[in-house]
């Protein structure tokens, strides 16, 4: 136990093994050609033989039991290659509800990141296009509803297969409180965070090989200081939601939850799970967006148009971030959970 | 990967935490700011003393981990550091490059706490094109003679020594031709000239008039001083300096909470904020650490955290200094002064951070060149 910024041997492999499964089975012509739903079958089966849709459920519920940092390493690579699955939505609502179908991946599970409104309703669930179950908050319980996929979603900014599903028409289960939800919330932010760096650290890549391929003015536009800065601005924010989303993942998974993690914001030391969870979203979400933003803008013209494939990782940058809602609120959030909810009256 | 310290990383950190705290006080922290010097010699004794100094140093076979806790308790404690932090530097090149007398008479003080070291590197016409200068030391029998001038010699008016980068030979290309020494400051021809700064902190100008010194103050070999400044720039960068956020952010929440600022929800956001950027900067510096430490070259991944950090400091300082208003804008233990004056303070303190040890766009141009491997732009 010290300080430790590689990966393990064990990590180091599956990081291979799901790096050069995305690269071969999704690559770029996958995920166009998943467009506008933003989902691919075949992928969801090719992913089935790797038992990867199980992987996050205890061995004996039947599944991988793979930890969060496992999972961290796994979704990276799924979003260096914004593969068009919602491994990361059905990993959370697996643990949640570890029926067998969903851990063998017959049934797609998805998270309601937000309680069902007034009328039952859950809106705008990530994956609840194409997934047969919904886990999510109705009323006082955490319960999990089947019912059939819509199969549609409603064109969104990051070909994400958004649904609203109802909370109460279908084969209802309650799974435990209201409250339950924040846990699996914080599982969300976490992976999500990982893809996010995922995105991050690929629109850099493609940023940098564009600009040394792209010539003006009779040099490589990468031979601009301008443009290099831009550039070089990016390895600390990657790196960094690399770190903090690994961070909250150890801090998971050595039990660093409900309190026995530390808060002591006058050292500095932060060791506890929901706070880093919170903080790795936010910051692979900046980071995603500010990395996308400049590789786009850095190719140009082109860049805006649909033949090149920087668009499709700006928009789901943009697209897997904003949907668990307003990052203001993210912030104030963080907050509570650093110095303690302030009292409503006080102020200026 | 693994986030915890070591017990034995935990128990030295708890150590160095009790030293600094014993010997610092306000009145102490408020002479460093009087004086202009950022220094202690109370407060380095006592780390000398109790060996961590020596455990601090960089350098092969050390342990880096040490030089992180002791910069960042020191940050967070506000303790005047700066010429500990210089000391140990230099004790770490001296050790990887200076003769065994050298490290009998220098080195050895340097980490006792005793003696204290000035950096003779930049020039008025060498800033970043450190290349550039032309302090000039000339071969007279068996003695050097060195002319020339120092822009920015931190800690020249408390110090024993100078480590001097001068050019021994103009014709050996951009980086030959370089010979440091080690100088005790007390040498005839030595003037100093104070620098006052829109800070607390005092720099000076150094003067080296007909200043005669014998080979046993060459540092590594004669001409090879591009070596030498390289092994320590490598040591420099992006070990110290990083964590000013959490004390900024402490200071800061202290006052938001005395004067009900703090339930102002976009205050909460933007303390949020700087608590993200404050994990950030110290997971890039810890991995600086952790990969000296693995013995693996850090330089790159502490331009990186350098970069990040300090630019984060302007960011966040200039938005605490706004938030809190008129009280913001008064000094250091003016009445009234938002947290004592330490927002101002913070203010001035973060604008040299993005020069000092290498500027923001000198750091942006090494990561575009050797990380992303982009054409040179020059
Ligand atoms: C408070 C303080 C303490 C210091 N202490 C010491 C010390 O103890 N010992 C010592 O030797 N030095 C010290 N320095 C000097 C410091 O290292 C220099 O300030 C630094 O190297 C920059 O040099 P310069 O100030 O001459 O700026 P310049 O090199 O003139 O740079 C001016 C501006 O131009 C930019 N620039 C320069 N070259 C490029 C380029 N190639 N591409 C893009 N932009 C560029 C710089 O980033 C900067 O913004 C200190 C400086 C300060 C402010």
């Amino acid at each position: 136990m010290a300080l430790d910024f590689s990966l393990s041997v064990d990590q180091e492999a599956v990081a291979d093994a799901f790096g050069a499964f995305f690269a071969a089975e999704s690559p770029i012509d996958v995920v166009r050609g998943a467009e506008p739903l933003g989902y691919s079958s075949q992928l969801w089966q090719k992913l089935r033989t790797l038992e990867a849709p199980g992987m996050a459920v205890p061995p004996h519920a039947g599944g991988g039991g793979a930890t969060l940092s496992d999972l961290v390493v796994v979704a990276e690579t799924l979003g260096e290659s914004i593969a068009p699955v919602p491994l990361v939505e059905h990993w959370v609502a697996s643990r949640a509800h570890p029926a067998p179908e969903i851990v063998s991946g017959d049934q797609i599970a998805a998270i309601a990141l937000r309680p069902a409104d007034a009328e039952g309703i859950w809106r705008l669930v990530p994956g609840g296009a194409i997934a047969g179950v919904v886990v999510g908050v109705d009323g006082d319980e955490l319960v999990a509803v089947q019912s059939s996929a819509p199969m549609v979603s409603p064109h969104n900014h990051g070909s994400a297969p958004l649904a609203d599903r109802s909370a109460r028409g279908g084969q209802r289960v309650v799974l435990g409180e209201a409250a339950d939800l924040e846990r699996h919330l914080d599982l969300w932010r976490v992976l999500t965070a990982a893809a996010l760096v995922g995105i991050a650290e690929r629109a850099m890549r493609m940023g940098v090989d564009y600009v040394l391929e792209r010539h003006q003015f009779g040099r490589p536009i990468g031979s601009f200081q301008s443009i290099q800065h831009g550039l070089a601005d990016l390895p600390a924010l990657v790196d960094g939601g690399r770190f903090l989303a690994h961070k909250a993942a150890w801090a998971f998974d050595v039990g660093l939850v409900d309190g026995v993690g530390v808060i002591d914001m006058d050292e500095g030391i932060v060791t506890e799970f929901a706070p880093l969870a919170a903080m790795a979203l936010l910051h692979a979400a900046d980071a995603a967006a500010v990395s996308t933003d400049r590789s786009l803008h850095y190719h140009g013209g082109y860049g805006f148009s649909l033949e090149y494939d920087i668009q499709l990782y700006f928009r789901r940058a943009r697209g897997w971030a904003n949907i668990i809602g307003d990052p203001s609120l993210q912030r104030r959030r963080l907050a509570d959970l650093l110095w303690g909810r302030a009292a409503p009256t006080a102020g200026r | 990967m693994d986030f915890r310290l070591t017990d034995h990383h935990e128990a030295l950190r708890s150590e160095i935490r009790a030293c600094i705290r014993a010997h610092i006080d306000d009145e102490v922290i408020e002479r460093a700011h009087r004086t202009g010097a950022n220094h202690c010699v109370e407060l380095a004794k006592a780390l000398g003393d109790a060996g961590l100094l020596g455990k601090a140093m960089p350098g092969e076979g050390q342990d880096p981990m040490v030089m992180w806790m002791l910069s960042s308790e020191a940050e967070k404690a506000g303790a005047p550091f700066d010429s500990v932090g210089m000391a140990l530097v230099i004790a770490g090149v001296l050790n990887e490059a200076g003769t065994a007398a050298q490290n009998q008479r220098v080195t050895a003080a340097l980490l006792a706490g005793e003696e204290f070291v000035c950096f003779g590197l930049t020039e008025p016409d060498g800033g970043s094109d450190l290349p550039a200068i032309t302090t000039r030391a000339v071969r007279d029998g068996d003695e050097w003679v060195i002319n020339g001038s120092k822009m920015w010699t931190t800690m020249a008016q408390v110090s024993d020594w100078v480590f001097l980068l001068t050019r021994t030979d103009s014709n050996a290309g951009r980086y030959g031709g370089f010979t440091v020494f080690i100088i005790p400051m007390d040498t005839p021809g030595i003037t100093i000239d104070p620098i006052h700064t829109m800070s607390t902190e005092r720099s000076n100008a150094t003067f080296y008039d007909d200043v005669r010194v014998g080979d046993e103050w060459v540092v590594g070999e004669a001409n090879e001083g591009w070596r030498v400044v390289s092994i320590m720039f490598g040591f420099e960068r992006g070990m110290a300096n990083t964590g000013a956020l959490t004390p900024l952010l402490r200071r800061f929440s202290k006052w938001a909470e005395a004067s009900g600022v703090i339930a102002d929800p976009v205050h909460r956001e933007r303390m949020a904020q700087v608590a993200i950027d404050a994990q950030v900067a110290e997971l890039l510096t810890q991995r600086t650490a952790w990969t000296a430490a693995i013995g693996e070259p850090s330089g790159m991944q502490g331009s990186i955290a350098k970069v990040f950090a300090t630019e984060a400091y302007q960011r966040h300082s200039r938005w605490a200094q706004a938030a809190a208003g008129p009280e913001g804008l008064l000094g250091l233990n003016e009445p009234g002064a938002a947290a004592e004056g330490w927002i101002d303070h913070d203010v001035r303190h973060s604008v040299p951070q993005t020069f000092q040890g290498g500027t923001t766009e000198i750091n942006r141009n090494n990561i575009a060149e050797r990380h992303l491997n982009l054409p040179r732009a020059r």
